[in-house]
């Protein structure tokens, strides 16, 4: 099947890839750069300085805090909350199963935007006060279904029979769960854990929507575009592209060498 | 005891997601219809009135962003269907043992926050940035060109923000077709075009199905790429609802806007996939 087309379809790959990383690979050099004025939009030399200084403007370093908090928070809300229902699903028939299913679905598809906007016009006439807690109301119910889903999907291949023989062993259903269980479906749970912590660090649109006067280091960087972006943003971009980068790395040999 | 107990499990643990599902995303779209239909200002409050005019006066005002986006929305998803099948086709039959190392390097600019991929992708658009200006310095591009404001800056901006929810759907229709089932029509003289087009096209359509769903509705309702690297010609009726919500306080017709988008796209998608006949796609889905 390989030949001319199959080179051809491969250079293309490439080409689409390098595509894909250009913008990134620019965001990391200009963290490296040494700019005269306000904006770093030319290159002038190299420098480590902003690597040094990196938490060097308050306001942007207080952003990025909250958008670790909210995303911990997140993480741990939507794990939780999202691993029970992932475990009911993939475990359970039951009557409302299907309505679930429909109402997670709806909400992985629903425009950011709309969510977004229909859960600001909730706050504000129920004069809930926008800030960290509202952004993580809206994190954790955009996260919930993706971490459901994915937790679902390991709790599906679960052999029933690890269940009997524990109960044949005297346990009740909840060391079942805790001591047989769990253990297996760990794997999943964290990476439902990890990708809630991912999407939250990332929002952008529902968080522009619920953060009143709240930043998160999105909605710093979007407030920021029209006076020009200092180089630190570019140095915590590269932190966390370069962090979230080692994790996928690191689960992806992990199930690697599970699997061998 | 027990069996009460089992019965009552699995309700036991949706109930905290469930609920939290229901108030902060069902609920919310339910105010959000009320509140499109009250009238006052943020001093002094607003009351349901049934004020429809809400619709009328604000459709009529932005009729043109809102027909701007659906039109962009739906030329990035055709440009990303003809770019993104030849990689998901090359990773699905070509990709050998490093198919899970292409797929990740799709999408790695996941990692990178969506307004910052965005921003280096204006520098890099920019009159005088790294790409045009040695390329205006050689004569290649004459000194006044720009890119930055026209709606193809845009679309080229949602073309590279969604192109991973592209590729993934294609790829994962593409890896489930058995090489079998290809090797049999060329066996039955079908050439290397027709076995693509009677036998590789069909069992790729649900993969293509998904990704225009995955990329339409979110590149329509975009407001992040027209602002950073679009004009005033370029207004996308997200940045609309965004500035009525955000800036002026003007919730009622935002939102009668925001439920406009919603309902617009829900019934588009709807009438889309009749139109491509679900059955044959649940059917391949299925298997």
């Amino acid at each position: 099947m390989t030949g001319r087309g199959g080179r051809l379809l491969h250079a293309y790959t490439w080409l689409l890839i390098a595509w894909l990383i250009l913008p990134i690979s620019v965001m990391i050099l200009f963290g490296f750069n040494n700019p005269n004025g306000r904006y770093n939009q030319t290159w002038q030399g190299f420098t480590l300085k902003w690597y040094k200084d990196v938490f060097a403007l308050d306001a942007l370093t207080s952003a990025l805090i909250t958008s670790l908090t909210v995303a911990v928070l997140t993480a741990l809300i939507a794990g939780a909350l999202g691993t029970a229902i992932g475990y009911a699903l993939g475990r359970y028939r039951f009557t409302g199963a299907g309505g679930l299913n429909l109402l997670m679905f709806a909400a992985i598809s629903s425009p950011e935007l709309v969510m977004g906007s229909s859960l600001l016009s909730l706050f504000v006439t129920m004069g809930f006060p926008l800030g960290t807690a509202s952004i993580t109301i809206a994190h954790v119910m955009f996260s919930i279904s993706f971490v459901a889903i994915v937790v679902r999907a390991r709790v599906m291949t679960l052999d029933r029979s690890l269940e009997e023989a524990a109960a044949d062993l005297g346990a009740n259903g909840w060391t079942t769960f805790w001591k047989v269980i769990f253990p297996i479906i760990l794997p999943a749970v964290l990476s439902g854990v990890m990708l809630a912590f991912a999407l939250s660090i990332d929002d952008f649109v529902i968080t522009n929507f619920t953060a009143g006067t709240t930043e998160t280091f999105p909605l710093w960087i979007w407030g920021a575009t029209r006076v020009g972006l200092p180089p630190q943003v570019n140095v915590m971009g590269t932190m966390i592209f370069a962090i979230g980068v080692l994790f996928a790395v690191i689960a992806n040999v992990r199930s690697r060498s599970r699997k061998a | 005891m027990d069996r009460a107990k089992r019965t009552l499990a699995p309700y036991l643990l949706v109930l905290p997601g469930g609920l939290w599902l229901l108030l902060f995303f069902a609920v919310p779209m339910v105010t959000m219809l009320s509140l499109s239909l009250q009238e006052g200002d943020i001093v002094n409050g607003f009351v349901f009135t049934g004020h429809w005019q809400n619709y009328t006066e604000s459709l009529g005002d932005y009729r043109t962003q809102l027909i701007r986006s659906l039109v962009y929305g739906a030329i990035t998803s055709f440009v990303l269907i003809v770019m993104a099948f030849p990689v998901a086709y090359w990773i699905a039959f070509y990709g050998g043992r490093r198919k899970a190392t292409y797929l990740f390097l799709i999408m790695l600019p996941f990692f990178v926050s969506f307004v910052l991929r965005t921003i280096s992708w204006r520098m890099l658009l920019t009159d005088d940035g790294v790409l045009l200006h040695p390329l205006k310095e050689a004569g290649i591009l004459p000194g006044d060109f720009t890119v930055l404001g026209s709606p193809a800056a845009v679309i080229a901006g949602l073309v590279y923000s969604f192109l991973p929810f592209m590729v993934l759907p294609i790829y994962v229709a593409l890896e489930r077709i058995d090489p079998r089932v290809i090797e049999a029509a060329r066996d039955l003289y079908a050439g290397p075009l027709t076995s693509f087009r009677k036998v590789v096209l069909p069992l790729a359509l649900p993969g293509v199905f998904a990704g225009v769903l995955m990329t339409f509705v979110p590149a329509s309702s975009d407001y992040v790429n027209s602002e950073l690297l679009g004009s005033s010609e370029t207004t996308m009726i997200g940045q609309v609802i965004q500035a009525k919500f955000l800036s002026n306080s003007d919730y009622p017709s935002a939102s009668a806007l925001s439920f406009t988008l919603m309902a617009v796209l829900l019934i588009g998608v709807f009438s889309y996939a009749r139109a491509l006949g679900t059955e044959d796609v649940m059917k391949v889905a299925a298997r």
